[in-house]
């Protein structure tokens, strides 16, 4: 994957390139009454095998940017491009993990839902996407569980096999949007060190949605964190250092802080005019 | 912290881990059903017995009256049946309906089908289906059956016309309310793989919104099914070989009561095995092998 990102790179350019380059992107969506600004010019790069977070309070437009990245949403100004082409449609080079469980498609085994995208795209031969599929399967544990229909499984298994499915496209980036937000603390922390450990084995690119800050801090490699109304780029920030074990330790804390004082920077301000106005 | 006088703390106790868990005192954690609740538990089964008392009901009632000309006993029924299906026209008269019925039935969900593609593909398409669903749904087919006539004359035709006005509505209007249910997830999932147009009615709007298609099937088959006896009762007399309709009318004319009752009861086997065989089948297959009904 980082070979292959550097190679369609301009050669010009000495340093690193981006594999996925957002450039002062304004999106706007309409409700029935109003047009909402949901982000307002939004720059980031993210390198190949980045574990990129976007972090932020509701309302910062973090989802809204994955869906423009993914595709479903036009900018009104800016653009988005992924090795060097500007995105203006869904596509299987973007494989998305949806928050929902009800992204799985009901009709088809575990092993189908795997194999319905690889098929579908024709971007893998046919004779392999049997192999790929199990192959992806396998890697998130869930092969004994190939030919059961999605309404057996839990809700941790059902976005295991959402994942397996999108990693066994071998997308130019990974886009997850919350993926582990409707599941229970247990199978969260389990999740996020299974996901860990899937991208030290493959060093995919993933770009990950969430409005936790532990779990920005654990996943990611590097944090991008949005103000919200509208969603604008507030700070970005590295957190490669730290996985589960680092939790709780003095650094983590640290950041943790850190990010939690950026996020509530206005409320703190607001309360501290407050209590001026009482002294 | 406040004086614990005033406001009760728990007490403080003393922490307990067991080292070894033991499960053996209460046996098995799965136990069988016994024999019986087993065989209630079958659909089945209680549904039978409920024919059956029916059934009785029946006969007793036929045999305190004593008139076979007003209400004919279950088992004159039976026997009239038994023998308008081997030595009676019978057979003869339900292949007439049912292949008519096929045809128009057929007919009609293409027909559903070529509406709903439009309405899922283009506005105008989504108003000329809910203008015509509102307008010709509430319609009952057999009120369209004197201009059928006028139009197609004394035959198959007309018949297959009427039948065709049953299923589209029904079938057009639920496809078109599944289509609309299909949650916004499973949509940009389906976008997400590249899937557009044409395939990604077939690949995910179609089976995604299958519970509503295959209930909007069983509503037209049963419009379908009514709608033709209605019109076979009322001409059957001109095709050379009439339907199950006209075999019904024919007996009450000829005041063989037993053989009208007979003419009815297959008209509720047909549906009952269409229902339970045909379409319960399909339904087992799909929908509840997929969790998406109970």
């Amino acid at each position: 994957m980082n070979a292959t990102a550097v190679d369609s790179g301009n050669p010009a350019a000495g340093g690193p390139v981006p594999l996925l380059s957002v450039d002062g992107v304004t999106l706007q969506y309409k409700t029935r009454d109003h047009l909402v600004t949901a982000t307002y010019r939004v720059s980031f790069d993210v390198f190949p095998a980045d574990r990129f977070v976007l972090l932020g309070p509701s309302g910062c437009g973090k989802s809204t940017l994955l869906k423009g990245v993914g595709g479903f949403m036009k900018p009104v100004e800016g653009t988005m491009r992924l090795k060097g082409r500007v995105i203006d449609a869904p596509g299987p080079d973007r494989m998305m993990v949806f928050q929902e469980f009800d992204q799985l498609m009901p009709w088809k085994t575990v092993l189908a839902n795997v194999m319905f995208p690889m098929r579908v795209s024709g971007a893998f031969p046919r004779n392999e996407i049997r192999d790929r599929a199990m192959a992806a399967i396998e890697k998130v544990g869930l092969s004994k569980f190939r030919d059961v229909h999605p309404h057996m499984l839990s809700g941790g298994m059902k976005q295991r096999v959402a994942i397996a499915r999108a990693m066994a496209m071998e997308p130019d980036i990974l886009l997850m949007d919350e993926p582990y937000a409707a599941l229970d603390a247990l199978t969260r922390r389990q999740m996020q060190e299974e996901l860990l450990q899937l991208w030290d084995d493959t060093r995919f690119a993933v770009l990950f949605v969430t409005h936790s800050i532990e779990e920005a801090i654990i996943v990611g490699s590097r944090i991008l964190v949005l103000s919200p109304h509208p969603g604008r780029v507030k700070a970005e920030l590295n957190a490669h250092q730290f996985t589960h074990t680092e939790q709780g330790s003095a650094e983590f804390m640290d950041l943790h802080r850190r990010i939690h004082n950026m996020l509530f920077a206005e409320r703190l301000e607001a309360q501290a005019i407050k209590e001026a106005g009482h002294g | 912290m406040a004086d614990p006088r005033e406001k009760p703390l728990p007490p403080l106790r003393l922490e307990i881990e067991n080292k070894s868990l033991e499960s053996g005192q209460i046996g098995e954690v799965q136990v069988p059903l016994s024999a019986w609740e087993r065989v209630v538990n079958l659909d089945w089964v209680r549904r039978l017995a409920i024919l059956v008392i029916l059934a009785l009901a029946w006969e007793i009632y036929g045999r305190h009256l004593q008139n076979p000309l007003m209400v004919p006993t279950f088992s004159n029924m039976v026997t009239a049946l038994w023998d308008a299906t081997v030595h009676g026209p019978l057979l003869e008269r339900i292949y007439t309906s049912i292949r008519v019925l096929l045809i128009g039935y057929a007919c009609g969900v293409g027909l559903a089908a070529v509406f709903t593609a439009l309405a899922v593909s283009t506005r105008v398409g989504t108003d000329l289906l809910s203008t015509l669903t509102a307008m010709f749904n509430p319609l009952p087919a057999i009120a369209l059956l004197p201009l059928a006539l006028l139009w197609f004359g004394l035959g198959v035709p007309s018949l297959v016309f009427v039948i065709i006005h049953s299923v589209l509505w029904a079938v057009a209007l639920n496809t078109h309310s599944g289509f609309l249910s299909v949650s916004e997830t499973m949509r940009m999932a389906g976008q997400n793989y590249g899937l557009r147009g044409v395939r990604f009615v077939v690949h995910v709007l179609m089976p995604a919104a299958f519970p509503a298609i295959l209930a909007g099937l069983k509503i037209g088959w049963a419009f379908a099914w009514r709608t033709l006896i209605a019109a076979e009762l009322v001409f059957g007399v001109s095709s050379r070989s009439g339907g199950l309709g006209w075999f019904i009318f024919e007996n009450r004319n000829q005041l063989e009561t037993a053989y009208v009752f007979a003419g009815l009861t297959a008209v509720i086997i047909i549906g009952l095995l269409v229902e339970s065989v045909i379409f319960r089948n399909i339904e087992v297959r799909t929908v509840r092998k997929w969790g998406m009904q109970h």
